[in-house]
């Protein structure tokens, strides 16, 4: 498929369609941008104007002025910073084992840690609930983080092999020989090494936890721990006609997401690509 | 993989050690120092995964057969439970509305992903930019996503900016959020959108790893671009092309955020279903509970079908 273009206009339409492509990805983002940043009188016009005619930051106030959306911001970091710190810790030791321990049942407990990406989360939920019931754990964080990071952990079980399998292998033999147990040797040698694997999978873990709704909308009963993405859906009932605070509530969460994951790009798409070639 | 081999269930044993075989490699996995440390360490993931996962999931299956109320008794009701969820008009709505977006969402991903991919294969200027922008959408919480749509898709006011493009070049005149047909067509658009991008980075990967001489000798042999694919890059993608669309599929199943909060709490699925028996009316409860394990069932079915049906015509 590389190679040149076979006509002028073999060229001309797919830069059209490349075009098209990153207009419809992205415009969705200008969009939201901009009713959240122009005046109520502008948000009401009909038919809209395409470019915005008004600034206006009444909706950021709105937003900021509310305590749930304060509230929520904070819920969803502390949810998703304890899943994220939860599942490295878990999943690294899981992974070197993995990558470069050997032993007979190998096969079978990476494939049982991968099959949890394919369980539906739904299929636990009333009996979690039961039990977070009977415990008085419901709307709590840990009624959260505890689902959270079953699903986030095949995910960082998989990148952290796939990182640790890329390390040289002579570099951990090496610490062997000088006498350091396997151990060590992970400690040592091969966490620090791969540090920026470390990093990109921890991203992955935060955001995947940062957008999980199924278990925060069905645990998380009040503002003291529902995370952000359950209270902006509700924002579109209590502010049934404020748009510009709901596109507003929308960018506050999803520009800080779309930035790091731009950051970390590259890393972000070798690491999850790299299972579906082998 | 290759110390698979000495582990138990391999074919290539002979026939006396077929019951001594595992047992002994069994008792030298526990003595090995290096190898009972590999259990120590995958020990914390397995126990997250027992507790979280299987003991739950096994729960949900015994309690499929209970008639619950909560914080009350329950009693064993055989198959009732099934019964009536297969009976509930609710269920059927449910049922057909997570079919529809099932198929019209993976087919149309799948579709454009690969148009997407064989276009971004290409060396081209700007490549770098257009790879980057296709991740964006993928990083957002779908619930959030179905937020800002929603507002695109309002009738008649200035934000409504979907509404009114479609609603002037005449294709759909009536409101899109006021009727389920319509929602769930907005939504599979929605999902698509957010989706599709990730969907052609999968089968980029899986285009990247076919050999450039492949397309030269075909060229050679005269073969058009349109023969090209069909004969050489899809077989070749196949295995990628599987695992995108397993994972794409068994997603969209289980969809939920997305349809919940695009359609205002009103729009049915098979996950909203048990999400309205297990949190909102406790007396549905034990339906809820069903149609969860309902879901399970029917995932592994359409993984056994992909696996069993895609995966032998690769081998061909």
């Amino acid at each position: 498929m590389g190679g040149e273009f076979e006509t002028r206009w073999g060229k001309i339409v797919f830069y059209v369609l490349i075009i098209l492509f990153v207009l419809m990805t992205i415009s969705p983002l200008l969009w939201m941008a901009k009713m959240a940043l122009v005046s109520q009188a502008e948000l009401d016009a009909y038919p809209p104007t395409i470019l915005p005619q008004s600034f206006d930051l009444t909706s950021f106030q709105t937003i900021f002025g509310d305590n749930r959306f304060r509230a929520g911001l904070v819920n969803s970091m502390v949810i998703a910073g304890a899943t994220t710190v939860i599942c490295l810790s878990v999943g690294s030791i899981a992974a070197y084992a993995l990558a470069r321990l050997e032993f007979g049942l190998r096969g079978p407990v990476l494939s049982m840690i991968l099959a949890v990406a394919f369980f539906p989360a739904v299929a636990i939920i009333a009996p979690l609930f039961l039990q977070f019931s009977n415990w008085g754990m419901v709307n709590t964080y840990q009624s959260m983080i505890i689902p959270d990071v079953l699903f986030a952990l095949p995910l960082t079980v998989y990148l952290l092999v796939a990182y640790f399998r890329e390390l040289p292998l002579d570099i951990e033999e090496a610490a062997k020989v000088d006498g350091a147990g396997p151990m060590q040797t992970f400690f040592r040698v091969t966490l620090p090494l791969s540090i920026p694997g470390v990093v990109t999978t921890g991203l992955l873990c935060f955001i995947f936890a940062a957008t999980e709704f199924l278990f925060a909308n069905t645990f998380a009963f009040d503002s003291t721990t529902q995370p952000v993405t359950v209270i902006i859906p509700q924002f579109a009932s209590q502010y049934r006609t404020d748009y510009g605070a709901q596109a507003a509530a929308s960018m506050v969460v999803t520009i800080p997401l779309t930035i790091l994951v731009l950051a970390f790009q590259r890393r972000i798409v070798s690491g999850l690509t790299a299972g579906a070639v082998k | 993989m290759a110390e698979r081999a000495t582990g138990p269930g391999t074919g290539a044993r002979p026939s006396g050690g077929l019951v001594l075989g595992p047992l002994r490699t069994l008792t030298n996995e526990f003595t090995d120092k290096e190898r009972r440390l590999a259990y120590i360490l995958v020990t914390p993931a397995l126990a997250i995964i027992l507790a979280i996962a299987l003991f739950p999931l096994l729960y949900a299956i015994w309690l499929s057969f209970q008639e619950i109320i909560i914080n009350q008794s329950s009693s064993f009701v055989g198959l009732q439970n099934y019964v009536e969820m297969f009976q509930d008009p609710d269920f059927h709505s449910a049922l057909r509305n997570t079919t529809v977006f099932t198929v019209l969402s993976v087919s149309l991903e799948l579709v454009a992903g690969m148009a997407i991919a064989l276009a971004l294969s290409r060396a081209f200027k700007g490549r770098g930019i257009a790879r980057a922008t296709a991740l964006a959408p993928w990083a957002f919480p779908p619930a959030i996503a179905a937020v800002m749509w929603r507002l695109m898709f309002q009738d008649q006011v200035g934000g409504g900016i979907v509404a009114y493009l479609i609603k002037s070049s005449g294709i759909y005149t009536h409101p899109i959020l006021g009727n389920d047909a319509a929602l769930i067509g907005a939504a599979v658009l929605v999902d698509a959108w957010k989706t599709t991008p990730f969907m052609a980075l999968l089968l980029l990967a899986g285009l990247q790893v076919i050999p450039q001489d492949v397309y030269e000798a075909t060229k050679v042999d005269g073969a058009t671009s349109w023969q090209q694919f069909w004969r050489v890059t899809l077989p070749l993608v196949r295995p990628a092309m599987l695992v995108a669309l397993l994972f794409r599929t068994l997603d969209a199943w289980r969809v939920y955020d997305l349809l919940w909060v695009m359609g205002n709490r009103q729009l049915n699925s098979l996950s909203v279903y048990v999400y309205n028996g297990v949190k909102i009316s406790q007396l549905d409860f034990s339906l809820g509970n069903a149609a969860a394990v309902f879901v399970f069932l029917s995932s592994i079915a359409i993984a056994f079908v992909f696996i069993k049906v895609l995966g032998t015509r690769a081998v061909e």
